[in-house]
């Protein structure tokens, strides 16, 4: 099955190996992933913040050029991924808001009619090709691996999509099929602090803190992830953490397709995990024993 | 909040008119913004959210001033810049109201009329982002960072070098900004949206006023403390 891919900047930069491993995992599935032709920044929340219109209007260009496809557009940023899914919705909800960002996308000669489904590889991995599938497909067993899950909030919020929002399962039902263990994790939905790291650190650096101690306190060998800015957050600043709040965490943080790209048999470099900050190399010996 | 800080409901400054007048404009875009009107006051949305703590105005008093007729404290609050945007109130608020959203709305409305808390910059970071936007279709992290801390606070980003460092050692610093082909047009869509109006759904603008409880106010009513 082909989809449309929208990588988004983090993923062109710091979080490159996120980027590589959704294509890899993808394609060990027989699923295509077209990148999306000259798309632009989503606009993130911070635009929206500043000018809601143009916000909604340049985020509506990508839909607009992915329309012309008829296929599904897969985001694995979450942040990317929640704001073209606010931007449909928005638009579909609002009429007249709609025509005003067609008129805007018309200085461009494109016009969107609200045909695009946003989806996320998780929603796509786990409800078009299917548990039986990735498990056929898996090389490794994940042995026991113990996962905590960390959804953050914007895969699940602020609208039910694809799991549910206080409890969201669809990674835990993944990885317990390829022979993980899904630890206790009550933070699993919690925020991490997003843009408040460069605002308010001190803010974000205690929200960070509640979640690697919530995984350390039972045990997981790493927090599972979909979204860089989390990512970022919590493996960049434990070092911060640690000087703060005098403790000694050395919690490895992925992305989720980079454990089922271990299990599926790629090795670290292709998955990008040797571009981890933390201790990549006894990591995967962790998981392929 | 000191409570004398409240102003009674029945006597709305100009000002507070007028900030009035353009937050309402603000929640048009947000669908099903009228269950504002709805609030129980139960707390469920201070209790959901992660950042309460580090609020001066928790996210139940700040619909409660808004329905005092008190949105010029909301404004000079920190607490709209201390919102990670997370959702969770949104998501378990029993009367559906969409607080998240109508926290940004309350932000646009801080920057359209340039109230910030003192030593806030928020703004700054949401400004940079939007400048380099305009650039370059596409956000260059790096630029970000250094844009938004020479704005704001230039020392800051010598504490920042040494993770810098570390990210540039495993490649993970994009050190030549990603530009997307269209540009010209790219920027002709954001030309035209500026200058775009929001929808301007009058009903729902009147029942707001209305339910809310303010259309009975007289125009010229000034506060006491203001004669």
């Amino acid at each position: 099955m082909d989809y449309t891919y929208y990588p988004g900047c983090s993923l062109e930069s710091a979080h490159s190996s996120y980027s590589d491993s959704v294509k890899k995992v993808f394609n060990h599935l027989d699923c295509n992933l077209i990148e999306l032709e000259d798309w632009n920044c989503c606009g993130a929340t911070a635009y929206m913040s500043v000018k809601e219109t143009v916000g909604f209007a340049i985020s509506a260009r990508n839909l607009a050029l992915a329309e012309k496809h008829k296929r599904d557009l897969v985001a694995p940023c979450s942040s990317c991924y929640t704001i073209l899914a606010k931007t449909n919705r928005y638009l579909k909800e609002l009429p007249e808001f709609h025509q005003t960002i067609n008129e805007c996308l018309k200085e461009a000669n494109l016009t969107y009619n609200l045909s695009v489904n946003i989806r996320h590889p998780l929603d796509v991995l786990m409800n078009d090709i299917g548990i039986e599938k990735i498990k056929q497909k898996a090389k490794h067993n994940l042995n026991g691996l113990k996962i905590a899950n960390y959804y953050g909030c914007q895969i699940v919020r602020p609208e039910r999509g694809f799991d549910d929002r206080e409890e969201p399962m669809l990674m835990d039902d993944l990885f317990e099929a390829l022979g993980g263990v899904n630890i206790y994790f009550p933070f699993k939905v919690k925020c991490c602090g997003g843009m408040l790291m460069t605002t308010y650190e001190d803010v974000a650096i205690k929200l960070s803190k509640e979640i690697i101690a919530s995984a350390v306190e039972n045990r997981a060998d790493c927090i599972v992830t979909t979204c860089p800015l989390c990512q970022m957050n919590l493996e960049a600043y434990q070092d911060v953490i640690n000087k703060e709040y005098k403790t000694n965490y050395n919690m490895p943080i992925l992305f989720f397709t980079q454990i089922m790209g271990l299990a599926f048999g790629f090795n670290n470099k292709e998955l990008g995990i040797d571009k981890l900050l933390i201790d990549s190399e006894k990591f995967s010996d962790l998981v392929i024993k | 909040m000191k409570i004398e800080n409240i102003k009674v409901p029945g006597k709305l400054s100009k000002k507070e008119e007028d900030l009035r007048e353009s937050f309402l404009r603000q929640l048009e875009v947000v669908p099903n913004s009228e269950k504002i009107k709805t609030c129980i006051q139960c707390g469920t949305c201070t209790g959901s959210c992660p950042v309460s703590y580090a609020m001066d105005i928790s996210p139940r008093e700040l619909i409660a001033l808004f329905r005092a007729g008190d949105l010029e404290t909301i404004l000079n609050s920190k607490t709209i810049w201390v919102c990670a945007s997370c959702y969770a109130c949104q998501t378990r608020c029993p009367a559906l109201i969409k607080i998240t959203d109508i926290i940004y709305a309350l932000k646009r409305l801080a920057m359209e009329k340039e109230i910030y808390p003192p030593n806030f910059p928020v703004h700054s970071l949401s400004e940079s982002f939007v400048k380099i936007m305009n650039q370059f279709g596409r956000l260059h992290e790096a630029r970000l960072l250094v844009y938004y801390f020479l704005k704001t606070n230039p020392a800051k980003l010598f504490s920042f070098m040494p993770l810098g460092l570390r990210m540039a050692k495993k490649k993970r610093i994009g050190y030549t900004a990603s530009k997307i082909k269209d540009l010209e047009n790219f920027k002709k869509i954001i030309k035209k949206a500026e200058l775009s109006d929001m929808p301007r759904e009058v009903i729902e603008k009147a029942y707001l006023e209305k339910t809310v409880g303010y259309s009975a106010v007289e125009k010229d009513t000034v506060l006491e403390s203001k004669k």
